[in-house]
């Protein structure tokens, strides 16, 4: 049976009808037509389909759109502001942070909420922290540089 | 996933009232094993009741000298909890060390003991800390909860609501983990309780069990040396493509030494 479910995407309210098994992801892809949120392996372990909900990264393919009821949603298309990359996504770009692309989104998303926590991360916290982020062009190193730009462009170093 | 009807009840009693008028009902809690076993069809409830908005389930605290772990609590609060860090170190980092980061924002101890998967990181905390796991009809201990392979001693419609930590003198968690999945392939919890040594061993057979001749070894001299040589029969261990059993007995023996060296160090 179809069920209403409604929260607030990248600021925007939306209300959605879906079915009750419908994922997180789908809704955002699907309905919402948010397609930067990927889905790599659909088996909870890629990391591509990473949001924040309520402010913190979880898989948006191992949840169900109901239980982002009245959620606070952001997705990497909520991040740049009228056009200006976010730091950390301008950070990717600036150090080559990825190859194919398909597992940047994920990543950038991880990599917000790993900064929320700790501003200041090193690189081995970065490395542990991205244990549920795979890329599978292995291009780890320059994932790594990037975020630690990003961390220290959002603290407002150079 | 097949279908299934999806409940948001608000209270304990509502979600025991909607578990028990269900034909097949599930209790949905984090989500991290149950949505994934959904899609892959290898489970078909016709009822999910998400316990997702029942206020008061979720949150660490202290009970005198105890930790007090609501069923709701994500992996990740056990493990940034003020509370948890300063009276059980060892279970805060156990939690720290569940999955990966976005497993821990969503993932439960309440889903985790429930599921009773026998390589899961909470059940040595349960047992290893001579943990009370309390629901909404009883108090069962520790040492009784888990009953088997993906068995527990909950009733049919009964819910965890907490979970009650004793705070022990010392104690550390030390696994092994897969390095896909961070399940444990094995993991030891070792608590020097204010009652004796429990030794928790999580990830080498059907479900957690404590290692008798290490707690006995251990109530004398609290130190790796005492179990030196102190390993557990292979007999009934799991093997697979990752470990085999004898491979599992020996795990258990370093991990347990790695786990004392670490309480004994503070």
């Amino acid at each position: 049976m179809p069920v209403n479910v409604s929260m607030n995407v990248n600021g925007r309210a939306v209300v959605e009808e879906v079915e009750e098994r419908t994922l997180l992801v789908e809704l955002l892809r699907e309905n919402l037509r948010l397609t930067g949120t990927h889905v790599g392996c659909d088996t909870s372990q890629c990391g591509a389909c990473v949001v924040h909900v309520d402010g913190r990264s979880v898989k948006a393919c191992t949840m169900l759109a109901t239980q982002a009821h009245g959620a606070d949603v952001t997705t990497i298309e909520g991040l740049a502001d009228n056009g200006k990359l976010h730091p950390m996504q301008e950070a990717f770009r600036e150090n080559h942070g990825l190859q194919c692309g398909f597992c940047t989104p994920g990543m950038v998303m991880s990599a917000l909420d790993l900064v929320a926590r700790n501003p200041d991360p090193t690189g081995g916290e970065v490395r542990e922290w991205l244990e549920g982020n795979l890329c599978r062009c292995t291009g780890y190193h320059n994932i790594v540089k990037s975020i630690l730009a990003g961390a220290s462009a959002m603290r407002g170093g150079s | 996933m097949y279908e299934f009807n999806y409940h948001r009840p608000g209270t304990l009693e509502a979600a025991a009232a909607a578990l028990a008028a269900a034909e097949d009902g599930q209790v949905l809690a984090g989500g991290q094993t149950l949505i994934p076993t959904l899609k892959q069809r290898l489970a078909s409830p016709s009822d999910l009741i998400d316990l997702g908005s029942i206020a008061g389930l979720d949150g660490v605290r202290r009970e005198g000298d105890a930790i007090v772990v609501g069923a709701m609590t994500r992996h990740a609060d056990v493990a940034s909890s003020p509370d948890a860090r300063s009276a059980i170190p060892a279970l805060a980092a156990l939690a720290d060390g569940i999955g990966d980061p976005q497993v821990r924002n969503c993932g439960t101890i309440g889903g985790s003991i429930a599921n009773a998967d026998p390589a899961a990181d909470y059940p040595a905390a349960v047992v290893g800390l001579g943990a009370e796991v309390r629901t909404d009809r009883r108090t069962i201990a520790g040492d009784d909860f888990f009953t088997g392979l993906f068995e527990t001693a909950l009733e049919d419609g009964e819910i965890i609501v907490s979970v009650r930590f004793p705070a022990p003198r010392r104690a550390a968690y030390a696994k092994f983990p897969n390095p896909a999945s961070r399940y444990a392939i094995v993991g030891v919890m070792v608590a020097d309780t204010g009652s004796g040594v429990r030794v928790a061993v999580t990830g080498a057979g059907d479900q957690v069990f404590r290692a008798g001749a290490m707690e006995a070894a251990l109530g004398g001299n609290f130190s790796a040396d005492a179990i030196r040589d102190a390993s557990v029969p292979s007999d009934g261990l799991n093997e697979d493509l990752h470990a085999s059993a004898e491979y599992r007995a020996h795990l258990v023996g370093v991990m347990a030494r790695r786990a004392v060296a670490a309480a004994a160090a503070g």
